[in-house]
C-alpha cells in the first residue's frame, strides 16, 4: 500500500473535526473522497500532504503512513522535502497556487529544479513537454505569460503540471474543477485521470460531485460530519450503497428519464462541527435511523462487498445494534 | 394556442466599457437578439456557460435593466415601454429569485421585514398571518422570522428568497441560478420545493442554469445560449440535440454510474471574451463540425418545432 491512513483524528483548538478516519490507496489507484461541506474532505487533504499547521491545525490521534513512512511523526524539514516531490497537492482554485508576479515558466520550472535537481534548461525543457501533454498550445508563449493573463481552465493546466512536474506517486487534487465552467470541467477531469493512469500514479480526488466519482475513481471513501461514512470500490458503491447517506447523495444528481419529484435531497443541514448529534452524526437527517442510532456511534465493519461501513441499520445488511 | 404569459422579441443588450485617457471605450452584446414565448405554466429553462448572457437575459425580462433593441410583452403589454409607476404595479405579478441568497438579503433585516418589503414597496399593508403562511409554503419553520440572515444555513436562506419571490402571489418567476452555490443535498431540497410550488399554485418559470441536467430533469423546455445568442431550442428534455455545442454540454455532464464511462468530450479550448467575437458562428473556434463557411457567416436561427442556429446540425 502507497498510504495508509489508520484512525486519523485532526483538529483545530479543542475543535475535533476528523475523526478516526481510515483508508488505504494503493499504487496506481485513483480515490474519490466525498461529502457536503463540513464532511472534513479538505482538512483530510492538508493532513495527506502535511499542511494542517497552516490552519493551525493537527493531528491527535491515528498514524498516517506514506509509503512505509509515518507523516505524523516526520521532522518539518523531511516533509517539505517529499511534498512537491513525493506528494503533489492541487488546490481548488489555481489563483491561490500560482504567484501572480511570476511568469508560468519559471514557476514550473522550480518544481523539476528544486526537486529534482535538473538545471534550467533541461527543467525548461520538462516544463514545455508537460504543458504539451496538457494540451496547452503555443507552450512556449505560455511559459513567458503572468497568470492573470490566462483563463481558468488553463491555469487549472498550469497547476496540474507544476503537480506532475515533481515526477511525483501521489497527488491530492482538492475539488480541482468546482471553479471552471461545465465544459472546462469535463475535458480537465479527463485528461487529468488520463495522465494519471497513464503515469501509474495514485490519485485523491476530492470531490463533491458523485457523478464525477462514478466517472473517474476506482474506490470512494464517504466522510460525513468529519467521519467515514463507507467506503468499497466504486462499483459496489453505485450498485448497492450500503450507507444511507451514500445512497442519498447519489440520488441527489438528476439522471436522465427521472420522474419528475423523485429528486428530494436529503433532509436538513450538514451537523456543525460546533454542535455534533450524539451518537451517528446522520441520524437526525436519516430515514432509516432507529433504536440506538441517537446515542452509540457506529463503528467501522466489513461487509460482503470488499468495503465497511459504519451504520447502525445498513440499507442490504444485518444491522448492529 | 392562447397566449403566451411571457414574449420576449429580438432583446438585445450592449454593454459598453467606461473609456478614458489613451483607453478605447469597447463594446460588447451580452445578449443578441433572443426571442422567446412561455406560455403560462410552462417552466423553460436557460442553460449556457458563463458569459453566455443568461442572466442578463434574467434581468432584461423582468427589466431590471434596460435593453438596447427589443422588447417585452407580459400579456401583450410591452413592459419595455411603461413607466414607472405602471411597471411597479406590474411587478406585483412577476418576481425573481437570485443566485446567491447572501448577497439578495439584506443583512441587516431580519426575515420578516425581508418577506414585508415586497408589500411596503407596493404601498400595501402586509395581510394578517401572511408572512408565517409565505413560512410555511417554503418548509421554514415560523420560530426563524426574527433572525437574521447570518444565523440561517445557505438552504434556509435561499427558501427566505423563494418565499419573498412568493409574497405578492406571482404568476411569473425567474430563477437565477437558485441552487448554484448551494451543496448537492440542499440543491435537490430546493429544486424539489421550487417543483412542487410550481404545480401547487400554478406558476410559470424562466429558469435560468449552468448545469444541464439539472434544466432536463426539471424544465418543459429548453433553451441553450452561447455567448449572448440561443443556439438552440430542445422543444422536450429528452430531445437529441442538434447543436454541437448541446452535444457538448450533455456529454460534459458527468452520469453517476460507473458502469457507463464517458469518453472525453471532442470539444477544445474556451468560451472566447464577449469583447472580441469571432466574425462568423460564435462557436467556430471550438467546434469540431467546422468548416470555412462556419468562420464567416453568423448561423441564424432555424424556424420549426425544434430550432437550431447551425450551418451543420447533428441529424437525429
Amino acid at each position: 500500500m502507497l498510504l495508509r491512513v489508520k484512525n486519523l483524528s485532526v483538529s483545530i483548538g479543542t475543535l475535533t473535526l476528523l475523526e478516526g478516519v481510515s483508508f488505504d490507496l494503493a499504487k496506481g489507484e485513483i480515490m474519490g473522497l466525498v461529502g457536503e461541506s463540513g464532511s472534513g474532505k479538505s482538512l483530510t487533504a492538508l493532513a495527506l500532504t502535511g499542511l494542517l499547521p497552516l490552519i493551525g491545525g493537527r493531528v491527535t490521534a491515528g498514524s498516517l503512513e506514506f509509503d512505509g513512512t509515518d507523516m505524523v511523526t516526520q521532522p518539518k524539514r523531511k516533509l517539505r522535502a517529499l511534498r512537491g516531490r513525493r506528494i503533489a497537492f492541487i488546490t481548488q482554485n489555481p489563483m491561490t497556487a500560482l504567484d501572480p508576479v511570476q511568469r508560468i515558466g519559471p514557476q514550473v520550472d522550480f518544481v523539476s529544479r528544486t526537486h529534482l535537481g535538473l538545471d534550467r534548461k533541461a527543467a525548461r525543457a520538462r516544463t514545455i513537454a508537460l504543458l504539451t501533454q496538457l494540451r496547452i498550445p503555443q507552450a512556449d508563449a505560455i511559459c513567458s505569460s503572468y497568470p492573470h493573463q490566462l483563463s481558468g481552465g488553463m491555469k487549472q493546466r498550469i497547476v496540474i503540471a507544476m503537480a506532475l512536474a515533481g515526477d511525483p506517486d501521489l497527488i491530492v487534487a482538492d475539488e480541482p474543477t468546482t471553479a471552471l465552467d461545465v465544459t472546462v470541467q469535463a475535458q480537465i477531469i479527463h485528461l487529468l485521470t488520463r495522465l494519471v493512469r497513464e503515469r501509474g500514479l495514485s490519485l485523491v480526488l476530492i470531490t463533491h460531485d458523485m457523478g464525477v466519482v462514478a466517472q473517474a475513481c476506482d474506490k470512494v471513501a464517504v466522510l460525513y460530519a468529519g467521519r467515514l461514512a463507507e467506503q468499497k470500490p466504486v462499483h459496489a458503491l453505485f450498485a448497492s450503497p450500503q450507507h444511507p447517506y451514500s445512497a442519498a447523495l447519489i440520488d441527489c444528481i438528476p439522471r436522465e428519464g427521472m420522474a419528475p419529484g423523485s429528486l428530494t435531497g436529503i433532509p436538513g443541514n450538514v451537523a456543525s462541527a460546533t454542535a455534533y448529534p450524539s451518537g451517528c452524526r446522520f441520524h437526525p437527517r436519516c430515514p432509516r435511523a432507529g433504536a440506538g442510532c441517537d446515542t452509540k456511534v457506529p463503528v467501522q465493519r466489513g461487509l460482503s462487498d470488499a468495503g465497511t461501513v459504519a451504520c447502525h441499520y445498513p440499507l442490504n445488511g444485518a444491522p448492529d445494534v | 394556442m392562447s397566449e403566451p404569459l411571457v414574449k420576449i422579441q429580438s432583446l438585445s443588450k450592449r454593454f459598453d466599457t467606461p473609456g478614458g485617457f489613451l483607453k478605447k471605450r469597447r463594446s460588447m452584446l451580452a445578449v443578441r437578439d433572443v426571442s422567446l414565448s412561455i406560455a403560462r405554466g410552462d417552466i423553460v429553462g436557460v442553460v449556457g456557460e458563463s458569459g453566455c448572457g443568461k442572466s442578463t437575459l434574467a434581468r432584461l425580462v423582468l427589466r431590471l435593466i434596460e435593453p438596447t433593441e427589443g422588447a417585452v410583452c407580459f400579456e401583450g403589454a410591452d413592459l419595455t415601454q411603461l413607466s414607472r409607476s405602471e411597471l411597479r404595479k406590474m411587478r406585483q405579478r412577476m418576481a425573481m429569485v437570485f443566485q446567491d441568497p447572501y448577497s439578495s438579503l439584506d443583512p441587516r433585516y431580519r426575515v420578516a421585514d425581508a418577506l414585508a418589503e415586497p408589500f411596503v414597496v407596493q404601498g400595501q399593508r402586509v395581510p394578517h398571518g401572511r408572512i408565517d403562511a409565505l413560512m410555511e409554503k417554503v418548509g421554514l419553520p415560523a420560530s426563524l422570522t426574527q433572525s437574521y440572515p447570518h444565523q440561517l444555513s445557505g438552504g434556509q436562506r435561499q427558501r427566505v428568497g423563494i418565499a419573498r419571490a412568493l409574497a405578492l402571489n406571482p404568476d411569473f418567476i425567474v430563477l437565477d441560478e437558485p441552487t448554484a452555490s448551494l451543496d448537492v443535498s440542499i440543491q435537490a431540497q430546493i429544486v424539489s420545493l421550487i417543483q412542487e410550488l410550481q404545480r401547487n399554485l400554478d406558476l410559470t418559470y424562466l429558469f435560468i442554469s449552468h448545469d444541464l441536467g439539472l434544466v432536463r430533469y426539471f424544465c418543459n423546455r429548453i433553451v441553450v445560449m452561447y455567448l449572448g445568442a440561443v443556439v438552440e431550442e430542445l422543444p422536450d428534455p429528452g430531445a437529441a440535440p442538434r447543436h454541437p455545442y448541446t452535444r457538448a454540454l450533455m456529454a460534459s455532464t458527468f452520469a453517476p454510474n460507473p458502469n457507463a464511462r464517458q469518453e472525453a468530450t471532442e470539444l477544445t479550448g474556451e468560451i472566447p471574451s464577449g469583447f472580441d467575437l469571432p466574425r462568423g458562428c460564435a462557436f467556430a473556434g471550438r467546434c469540431p463540425n467546422v468548416t470555412a463557411k462556419c468562420r464567416e457567416t453568423v448561423p441564424v436561427l432555424s424556424r420549426g418545432p425544434h430550432p437550431v442556429a447551425c450551418f451543420h446540425p447533428i441529424q437525429g
